[in-house]
């Protein structure tokens, strides 16, 4: 059977980015510049996509801006009918340049912002000056008319500010917040033990979460991501394996989800040896882990196989060493059990951030981590 | 449960639009981060979200073109504008 065609494509035009971010989601093996696919590919991704049935295009990176080629890839894009997204930290915008995207027919701005406090922000973002740029890009990009949603990525280090966060967030004229937990891949997972909330922390935003979605009303809208290391049940990774989303890296690797290039074993197409369709049809990357037919127990007969389909293949890989095995985050699974242990590493640990950067690992000065509240 | 007034305006909120998709052969509600795949009935109802039908005249639309009492019509159009309004998709 044919799969359904995908939602979604989130084109990773470049790695490249001012902010060195610890819990990046791009991989520990940074693309460099010289490998980036060019316009004319990326043209031609973009209408494979529109062709395959994608209908929204999520512009990524690392930082999409630093391409000096966006607006012409927004246009394409635009053109081919494709709902157009562009994801990013918005310290290289300025008031022109974000009218120009504007005027190329973007759809919508997702900003993101390391904290509230601005000294830090540009800490944890590794990048001076960038928090107050943000909140110029905020104002920019409502002026221009764009919709905007602002993305708080919350960890220990930042999750007593949320509420002030969210009042950021509910006057900025953004029509959504996400409330981000970071998710334990890629830079993130090097930098687990600095970034873990404790359960009372979590406990207490969640409160803060449920109390301003009724005091708001959806205006904005308040969307939450849960930290899975405190969860009973894993998630639906991407929608599940190969079912809504494909990505395309800065050099042309055609991927499932953001991390799939930490699973040994899986060879992935490139887009200049392979269609889009092709890809998403027929390749054993996106074959092996769609559906049910892979899993083992306690999945195979699990009633709800089909709701999380097995929750995340790169979680399974680091937690348990296997992509086939249940994500240890569901109770269920025989490694559940090296969730808590995690848990109970990070608490007693005041682990400095390892920031992302292309030319490897590099510990900088120890933080002061807060006590929890 | 808040009643909607008749005379309210539904429109799509910022960065949404209803588009047709011709290889699902399908109307489908594009906004930020989210898709949306209508059933029929729904489709109906969005597609007289134009900034100018009010939610009683899309009712009166409705009532013309299908097969159904009007009470049901309209309670079934209120509650889906209600839900689409709760997840920031049309404002009221």
């Amino acid at each position: 059977m044919m799969p359904a065609p995908p939602l979604g494509l989130v084109a990773e035009l470049t790695h490249r980015c001012p902010l060195r971010c610890p819990y990046c989601s791009n991989p520990l093996e940074l693309v460099r510049a010289g490998q980036e696919l060019d316009t004319s590919t990326w043209r031609r991704v973009f209408d494979e996509a529109a062709a395959l049935g994608v209908l929204q295009l999520h512009l990524s990176g690392g930082e999409p801006t630093v391409r000096n080629d966006l607006p012409a890839l927004l246009r394409h894009a635009v053109g081919a009918g494709l709902y157009t997204n562009l994801i990013t930290s918005g310290v290289l915008l300025d008031r022109e340049a974000i009218g120009d995207l504007a005027a190329a027919g973007l759809d919508h701005v997702q900003l993101s912002f390391q904290d509230i406090d601005p000294a830090e922000a540009d800490r944890i973002g590794g990048y001076a000056g960038g928090h107050d740029k943000k909140r110029a890009v905020a104002r920019w990009v409502r002026e221009a008319g764009l919709a905007l949603t602002l993305n708080f990525v919350v960890h220990r280090q930042n999750l007593e500010r949320l509420p002030e966060m969210i009042a950021f967030g509910a006057d900025s004229g953004a029509g959504r917040i996400e409330i981000a937990h970071v998710q334990y891949h890629g830079w993130a997972f090097e930098n687990r033990s600095a970034l873990l909330p404790s359960r009372e922390q979590l406990e207490i935003a969640t409160a803060e979460v449920d109390a301003a979605r009724t005091r708001l009303n959806g205006r904005p809208v308040i969307d939450y991501v849960v930290p899975d290391y405190y969860a009973a049940r894993p998630k639906a990774c991407m929608g599940g394996w190969g079912q809504r989303l494909l990505i395309v890296t800065p050099a042309g690797k055609i991927l499932p989800c953001h991390a799939a290039e930490s699973l040994p074993g899986l060879v992935f197409p490139r887009v200049q040896d392979a269609s889009l369709e092709a890809t998403w049809q027929h390749s054993d990357a996106f074959n092996r882990f769609r559906s049910t037919e892979w899993m083992r127990e306690p999945c195979r007969s699990c009633d709800h196989r089909e709701e999380d389909w097995g929750g995340c293949r790169c979680q399974a890989m680091a937690l348990a060493g296997d992509a086939a095995e249940a994500d240890p985050i569901c109770g269920l699974s025989p490694f559940h059990e090296r969730v808590a242990a995690a848990l109970m590493e990070s608490h007693a640990s005041a682990a400095p951030f390892i920031y992302r950067g292309v030319t490897g690992r590099k510990k900088l000065p120890a933080i002061a981590v807060r006590a929890n509240r | 449960m808040t009643t909607i007034d008749g005379s309210v305006v539904p429109r799509f909120a910022p960065g949404v639009r209803l588009q047709f998709d011709q290889r699902r052969n399908a109307w489908v509600v594009l906004s930020p981060e989210r898709v949306f795949l209508p059933d029929e009935p729904a489709t109906a109802i969005l597609r007289l979200i134009d900034g100018s039908h009010s939610l009683d005249a899309i009712v009166a639309d409705l009532v013309r073109r299908f097969e159904a009492p009007a009470d049901r019509i309209s309670a079934d159009a209120a509650a889906l504008l209600r839900e689409l309004s709760e997840k920031g998709v049309v404002t009221l």
